[in-house]
């Protein structure tokens, strides 16, 4: 005899998570041509690299033919001024060609490459940082710092700071001083259970502020900078690099991501499912980056798409400006500048790459948006 | 509320000293030197570098340097290292240049993007706020040189107005009414590319707090009354949802300082953005830092302001 339930047991959901993200996205247009684009974008940065880099590319952005500058786009090569290995691989100069006869469609293929990694490189960095310290502040950030470490870490930098300034004595001395300390309390932690510092160190040995206060203070501090400017004068100080320019906007745009790390952290440690896991002995690193990451990533991956965007944003205008990569190599924003010379001329200069930079960002601000939609637990089906 | 304005004016001045001291590690630990500009020149004798060095105390210790450079701030005494004229009054100067681009900018950016928001919340999901939102999307996305070449080209190109620049070189003498339109056609480009970020930004912010009121008990039951929709809207809901936007006035001030250098440098406008620029080509430290520093202290009271508004503007909140 078989009874029949009466009450349908719990269903498992009749749509995997991502049908169900799927299906969110299809439904904000605008997101999924951001999406179409970004793909198209990644692929064509990717070609670009293979096809424009090593001692014989295919396409060659760095080719200087004085004889076919300012070619518009489209128009054929003068087959009886060039030589058979300086024609353009298409047969055809598909964006024309700027002030040196150099091919711009190779220099735009050349600078997307140049794009795509500035635009994640400096967005993981700041996503790194920020989980980092967001997630120190939430977790963590009950935890008192006593001045004794804040008096050993000064006298550790200041010993550091003494021997590069050139006075090792006085300096190494600072430094034993601070390390006869630390290794003198670890002994008393380590040997007796209960605190016994002699007098002198319990008046050291004071609460002076939270962790939580001393990080949301350097984030205080880091706002204050007027970020674009900020970036412009590290750049212009720093030897020109594509990859001082990645890390210095990664390291000047972390705030954010802390944030939001911190905010989540804040609301999920008081949540039940991870005071259970702390009931059953799982440990700090286990439950942050097991349990509570993956319920805090939402708005940090929104706001790294959108951040993708920015930082693009961001090299372009340094390139613009003339900071950043050295000369020969192609980005987008230089190939921009270089051409609003003759933007009256040669109005492709400007145009093409322009909205290059205008279609890639706002493909990746589309997509942030629709990201958001999908990630929002209040949109879902509920089962 | 006297002791939460006492303990914040405390704070913000301890981050503005770490704010110091963290920019001015910065510009002095990167690599080269400013007395190093340039070796080529003749002029430049090793003896020459020797005096600079003294003149401006680069041969004392960092912290000693960075006493005397904050001790000369505050007593108005820093001089810029190109021309040696006082880095406050150049500051005066170029800042009276950016206000007037300012106050334009700011003026179109809040009375536009209100309307459009509020537009865009009311008839939501229609074809005004779907082209509302693409075009916010589009103006967030444009990089702002780009669009001031492309709006360049076609202010020219239609109307035949020269628009680099403060006013026309060597317009010489005009009468009162041709100096003030010339004046006014070089501030439109400016003003607008600086707006324009704005507009989106503002805009997209003004929607979504619309939207929220919008979906509250209250302005349903309002509705359910029988109101004039108009009243509910711009009586009901509207007033609440302004109440975020008093704590921004308080947030435009850093905008005084910072936000302009590409749009500067395109039209050639001497204002602060391109005298921070041109100070940075020039590895002119006083004035470096000196821009830093206003800045920064801009933020912190902007900040402040706002926490301030929102107290007097909200009874709910007691800080």
């Amino acid at each position: 005899m078989n009874p029949e339930p009466t009450l349908e047991g719990p269903l498992a959901p009749r749509k995997t998570r991502l049908q169900e993200s799927w299906h969110l996205l299809k439904q904000n247009g605008l997101s999924v041509l951001g999406l179409i684009i970004f793909i198209l974008f990644f692929i064509t940065a990717v070609i670009g690299l293979i096809l424009t880099s090593g001692p014989d590319p295919v396409f060659d952005p760095s080719l200087v033919r004085l004889q076919e500058k300012l070619r518009p786009p489209l128009s054929k090569p003068n087959l009886e001024t060039l030589q058979p290995d300086e024609l353009p691989a298409l047969g055809v100069y598909l964006f024309g060609t700027d002030d040196l006869g150099r091919d711009t469609f190779s220099r735009m293929l050349q600078g997307s490459w140049v794009s795509l990694t500035v635009g994640f490189v400096a967005v993981g960095i700041s996503v790194l940082i920020g989980i980092l310290m967001g997630g120190i502040a939430g977790y963590f950030g009950q935890n008192h710092i006593y001045f004794d470490h804040i008096l050993m870490v000064v006298l550790l930098f200041a010993a550091g700071a003494l021997i590069v300034v050139g006075a090792p004595s006085q300096g190494l001395g600072l430094l034993a001083l601070g390390l006869g300390y630390i290794v003198y309390s670890l002994w008393t932690k380590r040997i007796s259970e209960k605190k016994v510092l002699p007098i002198w160190l319990h008046v050291l040995h004071k609460k002076a502020f939270s962790v939580d206060t001393l990080i949301m203070r350097i984030v205080d501090i880091m706002l204050c900078f007027p970020s674009f400017f900020l970036i412009l004068t590290v750049v212009a100080l720093l030897p020109a690099s594509i990859y001082n320019i990645m890390i210095i906007i990664g390291l000047t745009s972390w705030m954010g991501a802390t944030r939001f790390v911190r905010a989540e952290f804040l609301s999920l440690r008081e949540q039940d499912f991870v005071t259970a896991a702390r009931a059953l002995g799982v440990s700090d690193f286990r439950i942050i980056f097991r349990h509570m990451m993956p319920n805090a990533i939402a708005p940090v991956l929104v706001s790294a798409t959108i951040g993708i965007a920015t930082a693009i944003l961001t090299e372009a205008g340094l390139s613009f400006l003339g900071f950043g990569v050295p000369p020969p190599h192609a980005t987008w924003g230089n190939i921009l500048s270089d051409g609003k010379r003759f933007i009256f001329d040669a109005p492709w200069l400007t145009f093409i790459p322009g909205f290059a930079i205008l279609i890639v960002v706002l493909s990746f601000n589309l997509f942030g948006e629709g990201l958001r939609d999908i990630l929002n637990p209040k949109l879902r089906e509920r089962y | 509320m006297l002791s939460f304005i006492g303990r914040s004016i405390i704070q913000k001045i301890i981050t503005l000293f770490f704010v110091s001291i963290v920019s001015f590690l910065i510009i002095h630990l990167a690599p080269g030197k400013p007395s190093q500009v340039d070796p080529l020149n003749p002029k430049f004798t090793p003896e020459m570098v020797e005096r600079f060095r003294k003149e401006f105390h680069l041969d004392k210790p960092l912290h000693v340097q960075y006493l005397l450079f904050y001790r000369d701030l505050f007593t108005g005494k820093t001089a810029s290292w190109k021309d040696n004229q006082p880095v406050l009054r150049k500051i005066w100067e170029r800042f009276l240049n950016s206000l007037p681009l300012f106050i334009v900018g700011t003026i179109l950016t809040w009375t536009l993007s209100f309307p459009v928001g509020i537009r865009s919340a009311i008839f939501r999901g229609g074809f005004y706020d779907r082209s509302a939102t693409f075009f916010s999307y589009l103006l967030i996305s444009i990089p702002g040189f780009f669009f001031a070449y492309i709006l360049i080209i076609f202010v020219v190109n239609s109307f035949h107005v020269p628009v680099i620049g403060m006013e026309t070189f060597g317009i010489g003498d005009p009468s009162w009414f041709r100096w003030f339109m010339d004046r006014v056609w070089h501030l439109l480009l400016p003003s607008v590319l600086g707006a324009t970020g704005g507009i989106a930004v503002l805009s997209r912010y003004v929607r979504s707090q619309m939207l929220e009121v919008e979906s509250q008990d209250y302005v349903r039951t309002a509705m359910a009354k029988g109101l004039p929709p108009e009243q509910v809207h711009y009586k009901h809901a509207l007033r609440n949802a302004l109440l975020p936007f008093v704590t921004m006035f308080g947030l435009i001030l850093p905008g005084l300082i910072g936000g302009s250098v590409i749009i500067e440098s395109i039209f050639s406008w001497p204002g602060m953005g391109r005298m921070a620029y041109e100070a940075i080509l020039a590895r002119d430290y006083p004035i470096i830092l000196t821009v830093n520093f206003v800045s920064a202290v801009l933020v912190l009271a902007g900040t402040f302001i706002s926490d301030v508004l929102y107290m007097v503007v909200d009874p709910r909140i007691r800080l």
